[in-house]
């Protein structure tokens, strides 16, 4: 079992963090991980991607270009690669800043205004972890459990203060229906 | 050994050179290696260690030069066009016989190129790159895993045969984070009788030195390394044989190319072709036997690389033209998709049945 998981969003947006949490989950339920940043001349508001794959087998190519799943954090993303994303896999958009839907019919699509739920919850910079919430809901990449562990790992000490925003963040995703 | 973390491949160089003794760091920033800089400049002042930006790449390289002859494990980094900058002193530290570690996160050139992934430093690193006869090590890891191993085997077999030696990476195997265990074990105690430390006027100096006037005295010294270059062709060609047991085309790529090609080969014995993949650790020495090898085995090669086509050389020479030798490639910070290599498997075993 592989999943391959691309995250695209606007830089500053939590793209990498996201994709981070996701990869040392995996690491802590003894998969085997990778996690590359596209990186570049890219700036806050510029974009930014970052593929994450979890399986049981050692990973090759640590780059993803069809993706199972795809978590679209602004409509650039979305259009770029909604095409690339695998027949059967599941897309998530953040629909407080992408207006339109899915054009796929192969492909299970799910709305969440991640954006406007931080922001009315006062954790306006954690809109990415709401859509991780969703998004280990739905698929079922990693397991909804010890992500207090996990957040310990990528959240530094100095923001021990964040932790429980996190979580709050992914609990808020983790129950949202549309 | 510890537990795994997730680490960048740079971080990973820069943990594994401490935890291998290096206590000195020369560099100057450039993408995509800049987090070895930044993790050695964090890092080295806690530990008792020179961190220390310099300059330009020259000044760096040269001041590896002055602790490699001091007789401490010593490092610098970069990425190609910088790499380019200190190849000079890279044949200094070579000519006076010198162990230390230059690591190259290669992006696309020439020139300034750009600052995404690629392997077109291949001729420059496993062919001299600066002047005069003489050979790096050149290691080439394909995971965060083997840039902490390679990066302490390097120091070992730097100190092992007193020479440079070169983890030449690319910004994908830089950028990327993968779970990684770093060693416990202290690092290898190597006496080093050559370095200059003072004398104590117990005994003559030592001179660390490239200059030969007396051209019999050169040729007897470039005559000497190579008999060391020799020996380290025999015993520390290194490579990784994937599905070659009954393989009738076999691929040949190192770093990330491999990663991709292994996808490839997988997709093709899906289809019933029998593919392997050969995937050289150590560029120079070239794994030339594994390859003579296969050339009896298979019927074509197929190299897979991210530059116009470089190791293919080595593999022709390798081989002895043997078996037709194809390749993939893509260049300028491009990455072919395992579906670009696997067409390329289809047309050689196509053409070659």
């Amino acid at each position: 079992m592989t999943t391959q998981l691309l995250i695209a969003g606007f830089g500053g947006q939590g793209v990498l963090f996201a994709g981070k949490f996701i990869a040392y989950k995996g690491l802590m339920e003894e998969k085997e991980v990778s996690w590359l940043p596209s990186y570049g001349p890219e700036m806050r508001g510029g974009t930014a991607n970052c593929s994450i794959i979890l399986s049981d087998e050692p990973v090759g190519s640590p780059i993803v270009s069809n993706p199972d799943v795809l978590i679209a954090m602004n409509l650039p993303s979305l259009d770029k690669y909604e095409d690339a994303t695998v027949s059967g896999g599941s897309i998530f958009i953040d629909s407080t800043l992408i207006g339109r839907k899915v054009e796929r019919t192969d492909v299970k699509a799910f709305y969440i205004p991640a954006t406007k739920m931080a922001n009315d919850a006062g954790i306006p910079t954690l809109a990415n972890m709401i859509m991780m919430g969703k998004m280990i809901k739905e698929t079922g990449m990693v397991r909804f459990d010890d992500v207090v562990d996990t957040l310990k790992k990528v959240v530094s000490a100095k923001r021990a203060n964040l932790l429980e925003l996190n979580i709050k963040a992914l609990e808020a995703g983790y129950n949202y229906n549309e | 050994m510890a537990e795994k973390v997730l680490m960048k491949g740079n971080e990973a160089i820069a943990e594994a050179a401490i935890k291998a003794g290096c206590r000195h760091y020369f560099g100057y920033p450039i993408t995509p290696q800049t987090e070895i800089a930044a993790y050695m400049a964090k890092r080295m002042p806690k530990i008792g260690g020179t961190f220390l930006q310099a300059e330009s790449e020259v000044s760096a390289i040269n001041m590896v030069y002055g602790v490699a002859g001091a007789g401490f494990r010593v490092m610098t980094s970069s990425s190609s066009p910088g790499v380019s900058l200190k190849q000079e002193g890279i044949s200094y530290i070579a000519g006076a016989d010198l162990p230390a570690l230059i690591v190259n996160v290669q992006r696309g050139g020439p020139g300034l190129g750009g600052i995404q992934p690629s392997q077109s430093d291949y001729f420059q690193a496993t062919k001299g790159g600066g002047h005069g006869d003489y050979h790096l090590i050149v290691l080439a890891p394909a995971s965060v895993q083997e840039m902490a191993d390679l990066t302490i085997k390097a120091f070992d077999l730097a100190d092992k045969y007193r020479m440079p030696t070169m983890l030449l990476a690319d910004g994908t195997m830089g950028q990327m984070m993968e779970p990684v265990e770093l060693p416990d074990t202290p690092p290898a105690e190597v006496e080093k009788p050559w370095a200059v430390r003072g004398t104590e006027g117990k005994r003559t100096h030592n001179i660390i030195n490239s200059l030969y006037l007396d051209p019999e005295l050169l040729e007897k010294t470039n005559f000497e390394r190579f008999e060391r270059y020799a020996e380290i062709e025999e015993k520390e060609a290194m490579s990784e044989s994937f599905m070659m047991e009954d393989a009738e085309y076999c691929v040949v790529a190192f770093g990330i190319a491999a990663r991709v090609a292994k996808n490839a080969v997988v997709a093709a014995r899906k289809q019933g072709l029998k593919v392997g993949l050969i995937r050289p650790i150590t560029l120079w020495p070239f794994p030339k036997k594994v390859l003579a090898e296969a050339a009896d085995q298979v019927k074509g090669f197929l190299s897979v690389e991210l530059s116009m086509g470089q190791m293919i050389e080595d593999i022709k020479l390798a081989t002895a033209c043997q078996k037709p030798v194809e390749l993939c490639c893509r260049t300028g910070g491009m990455i072919p998709s395992p579906e670009q290599v696997l067409e390329s498997i289809e047309k050689l075993a196509k053409e070659n049945q």
